[in-house]
């Protein structure tokens, strides 16, 4: 098994929120789990986690491809979500989009040359009163995402 | 964000103002009155057929944006038939404009899971999962945090307060599907396969989680049941307006000084609202509001103007009443690139099964597109009425009608916009006041 005994603890602990012969259901979060100790889902991980649960690869992969926080490939250290959705982008989600670009020296979907950061486009996070927001590694979810705040939470990621 | 403010506030009372990280906890949710509606029903052993009938008198109408009538919905669970029984809240909460769920789990946990254990006990569910939006991670973490307190007290688990009542609850996440809050992706979600909404009929009460009877509700509407109960369907009713029971949790987002959750009764004027959001950013001109997230139907300023917020009043007024989530727009808003933006969406949302959904929103935003981007063509705006006409009413579930009902109203109301951009190959209001229009607002300033 690929994954450290913390995480297959975790996955034990998933599994037993559903009845007997459920343990399908524990997919979504086994793969989160196995992508936040690996930072992506590479196929063998998928299998793995499949494996673990007694269901086929290709159900696993399903869900994998399905849901758009999994990522199926490398990216950096830090992957930042930025929402541009309407009320985000009412609220300065466009000018958030420019500034980061800028800053970091990529375009939305990239990665900075030293690894360390990944700019991506996000939908609706449902948090538009804290607008525009920004969620990082799928984890932190920032609330207004003005230069200053930017500048802020991209130097706690060291 | 916190509550930002409330008029007559029952979900929100005791915890408004509160920054959301503290008061969430068992010891603070019991001190201001929390389980004490689940521990005397149990102990009372009060008829579920008398809660279901307290829930109809109260009006509560499904808060997730529907509107059905909740105590109808728990009335359809066969509470005889022997076996698992679910109850599943509906957390998933990602349609643009609606955060009101995200402040709820935040800020009073154990009032959904009160919620949660009373309709289970009224619905005769054993079991229980709460399905929460996976971008908002630490709240999800939170919740679990509250169950664990839960079960320790004894307040959900195996013979609830020695009643002999016995109700599991766990937290399932999201990982990234808007179209997981349609009540059928969900269950398929829950039991770990894609997100693709299922045929009804059957309906999740007669086939649901596991292909067992099970009752989804939205997250406000389970966390209001203690409330309802404690002061009786009839008051709850007359705190509102006839066929509006009860208070609402809006969202008020986009271009208002102070956007955020406000709990106010419903029918109150939508000016009102307006003014308790601090009015339009900046002191500009409101051009137009789309009131109950994202797949509602935009009004413009003159009609949201007049409107009470409620189902009749907003329905009425042309659009629907939804989630409550308010997405207000100022005269700097172009109308092209706001319906751009949310056909985006519903084209990248689309789960792919249907495919008037799946080809149609795509052809509704590289239409939409062109347009924005000075290369729309005359014969436009009758290909986005004839594609979004074909959607509507063609698919399994309600995306489809949802990517429609912007363009068409987008349209209806704003044609001249349309019309200006395909002829002047640019927009009506300039860039860089679209541009200032958006730059973000200080917070309170």
């Amino acid at each position: 098994m690929m994954f450290s005994a913390e995480t297959l603890r975790k996955f034990n602990r998933e599994v037993a929120k559903y009845p007997a012969g459920r343990e399908r259901s524990a997919v979504m979060a086994c793969l989160a789990l196995a992508q936040e100790e690996q930072g992506w889902l590479s196929p063998e991980a998928i299998e793995a986690v499949a494996n673990y649960l007694g269901i086929a690869p290709i159900a696993a992969y399903e869900v994998a491809s399905f849901y758009n926080m999994y990522d199926l490939k490398p990216l950096g250290k830090y992957k930042l979500t930025l929402c541009t959705n309407l009320p985000c982008a009412l609220s300065g989600a466009n000018h958030a989009a420019a500034y980061l670009k800028e800053k970091l020296g990529i375009a939305l979907g990239e990665t900075t040359a030293d690894g360390r950061f990944t700019l991506v486009e996000g939908e609706c996070m449902g948090a538009c009163g804290d607008a525009p927001v920004m969620l990082i590694n799928n984890r932190h979810l920032c609330a207004r995402m003005v230069p200053e705040e930017i500048d802020r939470v991209l130097e706690e990621c060291a | 964000m916190a509550i930002m403010g409330t008029i007559a506030p029952i979900l929100t009372a005791g915890w408004m103002g509160a920054n959301g990280d503290d008061g969430w906890r068992l010891a603070d949710y019991v001190a201001r009155g929390g389980y004490a509606m689940l521990r005397q029903i149990l102990e009372n052993r009060r008829p579920p057929e008398e809660i279901i009938a307290e829930v109809k008198t109260s009006v509560l109408r499904g808060r997730g944006g529907a509107g059905f009538p909740t105590g109808l919905k728990w009335s359809f669970m066969p509470r005889a038939l022997s076996g698992d029984k679910y109850v599943v809240c509906n957390t998933d909460e990602g349609e643009p404009g609606t955060f009101k769920d995200r402040d709820i789990t935040r800020c009073n946990p154990h009032a959904i899971i009160e919620g949660m254990a009373i309709a289970a006990y009224a619905m005769g569910a054993n079991r229980g999962y709460n399905y929460i939006h996976g971008e908002i991670w630490e709240i999800y973490k939170r919740f679990e945090e509250a169950l664990d307190e839960a079960r320790q007290a004894g307040f959900i688990g195996q013979n609830i307060l020695g009643s002999g009542f016995s109700f599991e609850l766990f937290a399932h996440h999201g990982y990234g599907a808007y179209v997981c809050g349609e009540e059928t992706a969900l269950l398929e979600s829950i039991e770990g396969k894609k997100g693709q909404p299922r045929f009804k009929p059957p309906f999740p009460a007669s086939f649901g989680l596991f292909g067992r009877p099970t009752t989804i509700n939205n997250t406000e509407t389970l966390a209001s049941i203690p409330f309802i109960l404690k002061m009786g369907g009839e008051a709850y009713l007359n705190a509102g307006k006839p066929n509006n029971g009860g208070s609402k949790v809006f969202s008020v987002s986009g271009h208002v000084n102070r956007p955020g959750n406000y709990e106010i009764p419903m029918g109150t004027p939508f000016t009102q609202l307006l003014e308790l959001a601090g009015g339009v950013r900046g002191g500009r001109k409101l051009k137009a509001v789309i009131p109950g997230g994202s797949s509602s139907p935009v009004l413009p300023a003159d009609r949201i103007m007049e409107c009470t917020l409620d189902y009749d009043s907003i329905s009425k007024a042309g659009s629907m009443f939804g989630s409550g989530a308010l997405i207000v727009m100022d005269e700097t808003t172009c109308m092209v690139k706001a319906l751009e933006r949310l056909s985006w969406f519903y084209h990248e949302e689309s789960c792919g099964q249907c495919t008037p959904c799946r080809e149609g929103t795509g052809w509704l935003y590289q239409v939409v597109h062109r347009i924005e981007n000075g290369e729309g063509r005359p014969d436009d705006l009758e290909t986005l009425a004839h594609v979004a006409g074909n959607i509507g009413g063609r698919t399994i579930c309600a995306l489809g009608d949802a990517a429609a009902m912007p363009v068409q109203s987008f349209i209806q109301h704003f044609r001249d916009e349309f019309l200006y951009h395909i002829e002047h190959k640019t927009c009506l209001v300039p860039k860089d006041v679209q541009w200032a229009g958006s730059d973000f607002h200080r917070f309170g300033n």
